[in-house]
């Protein structure tokens, strides 16, 4: 990990992303708002691969989003290589956006089907008037190569691809512009478990080549800790883990990790059939009105009152762990005496006199 | 032994198009019996939902070819009137789909759709069917059923139409259950919540089951017996224990390998299986699975092998290495190269 400049590639600091819920026809009245992102801080390391893991509705995606300001944030601030964005106008953003790329979920609604190959990975090139016409297309066909298709390929139509190459044509296109830093929003679940791993060693390889910084977004903790140097887990908006991706694995503090990690299949029948699975119960809760206290109280088998009523800080239990939990796991007394509230991560709402004084014990 | 409660025997679907003839699926047999659990493994396009498919008869192509036979209690369904099909369907052998979200009708409540379902197979009255429709939601774990059975499809979420689904198909008491995909398209958390379920169901109905996937890990737990299919045809079949510890077949291999695993440390590289699945017009010369197949040797290429038993009891596959070299160079493919323990 390479760090010229000193600092993180990219901060973010209290991100709030909410999106409003409007009611009436002529006159639009908002009458709610969704909690999509609220109060997150994280930092993304230059060289680093910073897996964003949880279910559906947590916010991931979004915070992906603001992370490259696909939209305005609702509050707080992004500072990306020294500069801050969070308040830069679309004109302001545009030499940016050569750094910053996505790729994304879907590979069948992200490629416009009635463009080519060509026009599809070519187009950054020509938005930011790179090159002429000859000169971007031998670029294009040199990314077609590197990410594993053929440069024959640039005449032809994304419905002539499969799944899988179509998801590298996707990454030609975010890697087109050189960028530093790139998201990539579920870039594999779409995906066959036999063509997900050709996808996630293109881009180790990439990352290589390229010297890249990722934000790997993803609901699978399998996928998830195999590419990522720091995984962060988020729950209903909020960062409830953030560790370095062994210690995640080896010691989850937050009990929804816990249960993240158990529900991944295993394939060994005899493994599979030994270990303990913690089935969540129902869903994710409505982030348009979010639960109080620790936002998983409704589904963790450890709560009790306290984690109705308080928000809890996130503490910082060394090595770079930091878990927001009332009652966490794995940890011992002498570690639980040392960690400290991280101040500047905690969310402004959370109590910070309230850091854990006692370890998991099963409440339910 | 009783005779299976279905018997599929060299089964062959092809469609034909402008380009030619898609062999979709290429002269495929099993079994499955009463109660059993079969899992049916294999990449898009390798013929596994075809095959199910033709089993519901449910392919309205009007280019479709068939040939073959399909048993289900001894009846060959290939040659059932279009009427008694339709009574075979949901009382015997009920389906569901990969998409929870297409797959149900948008502009009608979840209770009236499972309610449609018993009227049009049983003669009852309007209470009911309406009771049982509250309990079947019940059972498939939605809370406050009496409530949620007036709600439409939209105010559901993804793994709870999933149940609405499964309450769907279970609505009979089928004596088959075909699963296509049922968590692909659902967070890890939920598969796991509906895996849960159709173990649970299969303890308390007895029914058998047919799952549809292409993650070996999620059949790892469930299923019985395993067929791994590639381009149309079966290319490895046994049960749960000798598919995990005693692979044969290179393909089975790479689909073990592709998948990150969370019980092993961290890989350095996932053994991908390289390239695509072949074309089903042009199916390559001897061994379909050759040109993707890193063992592969000059026979693999003039002969084509044939589905036969080589180590054990029940246990097929379909390739030419001799299983010494296969257990010689197993582990290799499947577990990839560790990551430096530094």
């Amino acid at each position: 990990m390479s760090s010229q400049n000193g600092g993180p590639l990219l901060e973010a600091e209290h991100v709030f992303k909410y999106f409003p819920i409007k009611r009436g026809i002529l006159i639009q009245r908002e009458v709610a708002q969704v909690h999509a992102v609220d109060d997150v801080s994280l930092e993304v390391r230059r060289g680093e691969t910073l897996g964003l893991v949880g279910e559906s509705g947590c916010g991931k995606s979004t915070l992906g989003r603001c992370f490259v300001r696909l939209f305005p944030l609702t509050d707080g601030r992004i500072v990306f290589d020294g500069q801050d964005i969070s308040k830069l106008s679309r004109r302001g953003m545009r030499p940016l956006r050569r750094e910053l790329q996505i790729v994304f979920q879907d590979p069948y609604a992200s490629l416009n089907p009635r463009k080519r190959v060509g026009s599809i990975v070519g187009a950054p090139l020509a938005i930011h008037g790179i090159g002429d016409r000859r000169e971007r297309k031998r670029q294009v066909q040199e990314l077609l190569e590197k990410v594993g298709l053929s440069p024959e390929h640039y005449n032809r139509f994304p419905h002539e691809f499969s799944g899988g190459q179509r998801q590298r044509i996707g990454v030609a296109r975010a890697l087109a512009l050189r960028p530093k830093l790139v998201i990539a929003d579920e870039p594999v679940s779409a995906l066959d478990v036999s063509i997900q791993a050709q996808v996630i060693n293109l881009l180790a390889d990439l990352q290589e080549d390229f010297e890249l910084t990722y934000v790997f977004i993803a609901h699978d903790l399998g996928v998830v800790r195999h590419v990522s140097d720091r995984i962060a887990v988020m729950y209903l908006g909020k960062i409830v883990e953030l560790s370095p991706a062994e210690e995640l694995y080896e010691r989850p503090i937050m009990p929804y990790t816990e249960a993240l990690l158990s529900a991944v299949p295993i394939p060994d029948p005899r493994e599979s059939a030994g270990r303990e699975r913690i089935v969540l119960e129902g869903d994710v809760p409505s982030p348009i009105n979010p639960p109080s206290g620790c936002r998983f109280h409704p589904r963790c088998r450890y709560a009790t009152e306290i984690c109705s009523q308080l928000e809890p800080p996130l503490v910082d239990y060394g090595n770079g762990h930091l878990a927001a939990c009332h009652h966490p796991l794995n940890v011992d007394k002498e570690t639980l005496a040392r960690a400290t509230v991280d101040d500047r991560r905690t969310p402004a709402e959370a109590d910070e006199a309230a850091k854990p004084t006692e370890p998991a014990q099963r409440a339910r | 032994m009783a005779e299976p409660l279905l018997e599929v025997r060299d089964l062959k679907v092809s469609f034909r198009t402008e380009d030619g003839i898609v062999r979709a699926v290429d002269g495929i047999s099993f079994t499955v019996d009463e109660g059993e659990v079969v899992g049916i493994v294999g990449e898009s396009g390798s013929g596994k939902s075809v095959t199910m498919m033709s089993v519901m008869r449910l392919i309205t192509d009007p280019n479709v070819i068939y040939q073959g036979e399909i048993l289900y209690k001894g009846r060959n369904l290939m040659q059932v009137s279009r009427d008694a099909m339709r009574e075979v369907r949901g009382e015997e052998i009920a389906m569901i789909f990969q998409d929870p979200m297409t797959s149900l009708n948008p502009v009608y409540t979840v209770g009236w759709q499972i309610e449609e379902q018993l009227n049009e197979h049983y003669d009852l009255k309007k209470g009911q069917a309406r009771r049982r429709a509250s309990e079947l939601l019940a059972q498939v774990g939605i809370p406050r059923p009496e409530q949620r059975i007036d709600d439409y499809p939209h105010q559901f979420s993804g793994g709870m139409r999933q149940r609405v689904m499964i309450a769907l198909a279970l609505s009979c008491n089928p004596d088959l259950l075909i699963a296509d995909e049922p968590t692909t398209a659902l967070d890890v958390t939920i598969q796991a919540q509906i895996l849960e379920l159709i173990k649970d169901l299969r303890r308390d109905f007895g029914s058998a089951v047919v799952l549809i996937t292409h993650d070996l890990g999620v059949v790892a737990d469930i299923a019985d017996r395993i067929l791994v299919m590639y381009a149309g045809r079966i290319v490895e079949e046994g049960n749960k224990e000798q598919i995990f510890y005693d692979p044969q077949h290179p393909y089975t291999w790479g689909l073990l390998g592709s998948i990150a695993r969370l019980d092993r440390p961290k890989a350095r590289r996932l053994t991908a299986i390289a390239g695509q699945p072949p074309s089903l017009i042009n199916r390559p010369k001897g061994c379909s699975f050759r040109p993707r197949c890193p063992q592969a040797f000059d026979r693999c290429r003039a002969e084509d092998p044939q589905l036969t038993v080589k180590v054990g009891d029940g246990h097929l596959d379909a390739c030419h290495l001799s299983v010494e070299d296969k257990r010689a160079r197993r582990d290799a493919t499947i577990s990839p190269e560790l990551a430096d323990t530094a």
